[in-house]
């Protein structure tokens, strides 16, 4: 039984533990609350500075590298009228690849600092090797019609077709990288369903180049769909908002639409025609869509803050 | 050479902004803008371009009564960030031309002879540092004052800060001064001090340190900064596999037609 005494005591040391308490204020104040947004909610990462040089870039670098592909396979087979204009389309690509790099760069008349250094652990660099090494290939299978030429520019055009998902893949914005094994996949098919279908409209009705634009939309179908099947937060702007809608929109264009156009009316000449359109139009679409997206993933700082909402 | 950094205490910043003011002043970096952000006292907003250290205000709710604070006035930590010059820099494997390099200080400059502007730095900085100047074309961020260090001086931010917020020097004596600090804050009742130094994730530690109170998220330093190279074997792999059924596949649909005839 606590005596009036004890009780007293105890409401003294409770007292002095209030005082003790208060007698050593933190020095700046209160204990700093857990931060849900961050810094005021402001972006962490930089967006892109591309201008539209460099989707547009991805998309005709791709479709001429895609397009040496199929020139040195059809000269393989002796179709020589396919193989010239696929060299020639090769070519025209590699060119128009380098104005349009030339031009997005801050200082354009630095543009061969691009060949200063070889360096494997840039994506960019490594790029523009190749984009120059295309490109001389590519000019002189055009020009000159030689094998040695045919193969060592479908070799680099291989390279021109998926490195641009590694540039983008390997990167701080969350969108990009979270979706790093897909892109290089993603790109490469967009690249020959856009060439394919390029040399089909000029005219080529090799059942092979339809063959093969079949086989990019399928795998276009497929991209579509494991980027729709991806669940974290960080693919969230290649599924909401502008930069979702384009990618949505570009797939569709470069995946199904032309999958069942070419399986449904494998034997019309206008499905055909319309199923190059779209994946013309698709492979365009899909690359302005995933630079959009990721400025949209910039802007976010949920992601790489691992904040609540993320 | 030594290997240099600097150390950044937010307990003991005042928010005076020397620090950026005097960056400025030595390295010529244009102004940035006349905007007012209604974001505290930060008008500037985010490192970038033309920011080269910056001032961050995080607000809190007071306690009254508490530190001598009263009812509905905010507090305040204010911290000076700057770039982080990684150990294994994102911005320095990006760049295709070389310009970006690691000093003989251990920091990471840009070499603004040789920049052309390629922007690739910009998206692989996973602390949103750097980026490229629109009217002047080139990328730039903070140079770590390479100039100043290389005749023995100390950086232009360290020079001018009045309370020891910013201090240069060694690492290892930084990071001996950094627990000696946290030690001294934790006996005056500081216990949510912490030090913030990404030597655990892929950037494999950094030349900045920071010292803030309470949970470094809130001051937009990220809890698991990844440098981009550790996405490159698994991006080029699936290049690779891509290039080659590509190829594959042509000469496949080629071979099987010409059977076809």
């Amino acid at each position: 039984m606590p005596t009036d005494t004890d009780r007293r005591e105890i409401t003294l040391t409770s007292i002095r533990d209030e005082a003790r308490e208060l007698a050593a204020p933190p020095a700046q104040g209160p204990p700093v609350p857990p931060s849900e947004t961050g810094y005021y909610g402001l972006p962490l990462l930089k967006r892109p500075v591309w201008s539209a040089s460099v989707p547009l870039y991805f998309f005709v670098g791709g479709a001429a590298g895609a397009a040496a592909i199929i020139g040195a396979a059809a000269r393989a087979r002796g179709r020589n009228r396919l193989a010239h204009d696929a060299r020639w389309m090769a070519a025209g690509g590699a060119l128009i690849s380098a104005a349009l790099l030339t031009e997005d760069l801050g200082r354009p008349s630095r543009f061969l600092n691009m060949l200063r250094v070889f360096k494997p652990q840039s994506a960019m660099s490594v790029g523009s090797w190749a984009l120059s090494a295309f490109g001389a290939s590519a000019t002189g299978a055009a020009l000159t019609s030689s094998a040695a030429l045919d193969v060592a520019a479908a070799a680099t055009g291989a390279v021109m077709t998926t490195y641009t998902g590694v540039l983008i893949g390997a990167t701080a914005i969350p969108a990009w990288s979270e979706a790093v094994d897909l892109l290089p996949a993603h790109f490469g098919a967009s690249a020959l369903g856009s060439a394919t279908a390029l040399l089909e409209l000029l005219g080529h009705r090799d059942a092979a180049l339809h063959h093969l634009a079949t086989v990019a939309a399928a795998a276009e179908t497929v991209a579509g769909a494991s980027v729709e099947m991806k669940r974290s937060a960080a693919v969230r702007p290649l599924k909401e908002g502008p930069s979702g809608l384009l990618v949505r929109v570009g797939g569709l264009l470069s995946g199904p639409m032309p999958l069942a156009l070419r399986l449904l009316g494998r034997r019309r000449r206008m499905a055909r025609r319309a199923a190059g359109l779209s994946a013309i139009i698709g492979s365009l679409v899909t690359r302005f869509g995933w630079v959009r997206a990721g400025s949209a993933s910039a802007d976010d700082p949920a992601v790489p803050l691992k904040l609540p909402r993320a | 050479m030594p290997t240099t950094a600097f150390l950044t205490d937010s307990t003991v910043c005042i928010g005076c902004k020397a620090c950026e003011v005097a960056c400025k002043a030595w390295n010529e970096v244009p102004q940035d803008g006349y905007v007012w952000t209604g974001l505290s006292y930060d008008n500037t907003k985010a490192l970038g371009h033309s920011t080269w250290r910056h001032v961050k205000f995080v607000e809190h709710e007071a306690v009254p009564g508490r530190g001598g604070h009263a009812a509905g006035q905010p507090t305040w930590s204010f911290s000076s960030d700057v770039c982080k010059h990684c150990e294994h820099a994102g911005c320095l494997d990006a760049c295709p031309t070389g310009s970006i390099v690691r000093t003989e200080f251990g920091g990471v400059f840009v070499q603004p002879d040789i920049c052309n502007g390629c922007g690739y730095c910009v998206v692989a900085c996973p602390f949103g540092v750097i980026d490229r100047r629109p009217d002047d074309g080139r990328a730039f961020k903070c140079t770590f004052c390479y100039d100043r260090q290389k005749a023995g001086l100390t950086p232009a931010c360290a020079q001018v800060c009045p309370t020891e917020s910013i201090v240069f020097g060694d690492m290892a004596d930084l990071r001996r001064e950094a627990s000696r600090r946290l030690d001294g804050l934790a006996a005056r009742g500081v216990t949510d001090a912490v030090l913030y130094d990404a030597h655990e994730g892929s950037v494999g530690g950094t030349h900045a340190l920071f010292i803030v109170r309470g949970d470094p998220v809130a001051y937009n330093l990220p809890p698991k900064p990844d440098v981009p190279s550790v996405y490159l074997r698994r991006a080029w792999r699936s290049a690779f596999v891509t290039a080659a059924s590509l190829i594959g596949a042509a000469l496949i649909a080629f071979a099987a037609q010409s059977h076809a005839h």
